[in-house]
């Protein structure tokens, strides 16, 4: 029997801050990081002293590869006046700064420091697009490589065993990236931050000033049905289920619940959380679930003593357009083969019962692979503390949840904030 | 060809030295006989540096696919003999016969499990 896990000392989130992202030819990852821990440093209510920063848990994916420089949490550590504090580096593909945070709750609920510096960063955007895919590609699973399998090929087969399912087709799909367009054209921060009708109109223009013929689509639908706007990459996944390619950075700053007092008057609290690793698509007995998804959000659940009906809203992640709607199934939002439908209904839209990425998601904020589990949970801060702007959650939530998910289903982690 | 757990039964294509499920090393080969049905595919318009190289592509896409096997063990293979431009025409659940495949791999050439549609009747 799996046992009820608690924490033996709470842990508060009493900072926050990200970088823009987006891809940048003139900044790297260092830059990023700095703008994301200067972000972070202007959020503490009360002020921050980086002096009184214990230790410093990184999440990276792979500056090995996409810029050829390792053991890049010590040498950030030097760059923000850290040194001779401890960085430790955590990598888990896509997950990889959600593993950071776990391991600064631990180190705080384990008594051992007070105030954790967690970050996620990626600098991945400069080298050609086949590089980017070779890069991400280390993280896919030999044997599916093997036979050409890409990861946009993965959530592709994932796509058509849950249309074969449950009855869903492409139009449920785009009916998820209309809604993450809409919620990032409310973000400053995102990359692509435009609503569909934002990304029609410039294309018109565009296709004037060039004396070219200007399409003519009557709605979002028409336009990503347009296989010439939205071509296919791995069948059903089009551009348009694609996060894109992405630079950014996120920090957040963990302490002992008894000291949250000393940074904020409104500090968020570490309720649940929950990880778990799961198999590829030839062991997996239904290509319609990430199990590592389901077990990651009982655990986080049972910790915070509360149904996922409780939620109020989430950030999943949704690197393909399927993966969110399976996510949201996985976590326990909407039954099985119910996600589509309840995407449809508008029931994750802002204005919906529980808005799924309202930060505009993976798809259209971005995913610097490193960055995003971090970045993920500083939207559930951004909205718990009603500092969400145009994109906030209406009715002051209490408990957002974040659910990151390394590779395609190898490692997924799910962590809820409550305000109290 | 598979292995097969003797304590448990399951049988597992790649081979596996250790059963994930019962934690037993006693493994006996188990051959294979090469048919199945389609559980799930795609087709890859942006394909990985191998297959780019041999000239897949935008107007030439490859699929690849989980098949299940009559043995009751799943694996990843390419699907030949299918119409890959008009995706709609592949249906889930559809009988497939195991053909293998001899590609160049850089340094000489290496065999990928493939697939094609069992003939009718
Ligand atoms: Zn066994």
């Amino acid at each position: 029997m799996r046992k009820k896990r608690n924490l033996s000392r709470g842990v508060a989130l009493v900072g926050a801050g990200m970088s823009q992202f987006g891809m940048f030819r003139d900044r790297d990852s260092k830059d990023l990081f700095l703008e994301a821990f200067r972000a972070m440093i202007a959020s503490v209510d009360k002020g921050l002293d980086p002096a009184d920063i214990d230790a410093f848990y990184l999440g990276n994916y792979s500056n090995d590869f996409f810029v050829r420089q390792s053991h890049w949490g010590a040498i950030l550590s030097d760059a923000l006046g850290l040194v001779p504090r401890p960085a430790t580096r955590t990598e888990g593909a896509c997950a990889s700064s959600a593993l950071a945070f776990r391991e600064g709750v631990f180190a705080i609920a384990s008594g051992f420091y007070d105030a954790v510096l967690v970050g996620g960063v990626e600098d991945m955007s400069k080298g050609a697009t086949e590089v980017v895919a070779e890069g991400l590609g280390m993280a896919a699973i030999p044997y599916e490589r093997d036979v050409g399998f890409t990861f946009p090929g993965v959530f592709g087969t994932i796509a058509t065993a849950y249309f074969d399912k449950f009855g869903a087709s492409r139009e449920h799909l785009m009916n998820v990236t209309i809604k993450s367009h809409d919620n990032a054209a409310r973000n400053p921060k995102a990359q692509l931050s435009a609503t569909l009708e934002d990304v029609m109109a410039a294309k018109k223009k565009r296709a004037e000033s060039k004396g070219r013929t200007v399409p003519n689509w009557p709605d979002p639908k028409a336009f990503l049905r347009d296989p010439r706007a939205n071509p296919v990459v791995a069948w059903p996944i089009h551009l348009f289920d694609c996060c894109p390619i992405s630079d950014g950075a996120c920090c957040l700053l963990l302490v002992g619940e008894e000291l949250a007092r000393n940074f904020t008057d409104d500090p968020l609290y570490v309720a649940g959380i929950g990880q778990a690793s799961g198999r590829g698509l030839h062991a997996s007995e239904d290509l319609t679930t990430f199990e590592a998804t389901r077990y990651a959000a009982r655990e986080a659940f049972d910790m915070a003593g509360i149904a996922a009906d409780e939620v109020q809203f989430a950030e999943v992640h949704d690197c393909f357009s399927i993966a969110e709607l399976l996510h949201i199934e996985d976590l326990g939002f909407f039954p099985a083969g119910h996600g589509y439908k309840a995407v449809e209904e508008g029931q994750t839209r802002l204005d919906g019962s529980k808005p799924i990425n309202t930060s505009g998601g993976l798809k259209c904020k971005g995913h610097p692979v490193g960055a995003t589990g971090a970045a993920q949970i500083f939207e559930v801060w951004t909205q718990l503390r009603g500092q969400a702007g145009e994109r906030q959650v209406p009715g002051h939530p209490r408990l957002g949840a974040a659910q990151n998910l390394g590779g395609t289903g190898g490692t997924s982690t799910v962590t809820v904030l409550e305000r109290r | 060809m598979g292995s097969r757990c003797l304590p448990c039964q399951a049988v597992f294509v790649p081979p596996r030295a250790l059963c994930p499920r019962c934690d037993s090393s006693a493994m006996e080969w188990q051959r294979m006989d090469g048919r199945g049905k389609l559980v799930a595919f795609t087709c890859i318009a942006i394909g990985t540096p191998a297959m780019l190289k041999q000239g897949y592509g935008r107007e030439n896409p490859y699929c690849t696919g989980v098949v299940e096997l009559e043995e009751n063990a799943r694996v990843v293979a390419r699907i030949q003999g299918v119409d890959t431009r008009n995706p709609a025409t592949i249906s889930v659940g559809m009988p497939l016969q195991v053909d293998f495949l001899r590609e160049d791999s850089g340094s000489g050439s290496r065999t990928v499990l493939a697939f094609k549609p069992l003939p009718a009747g």
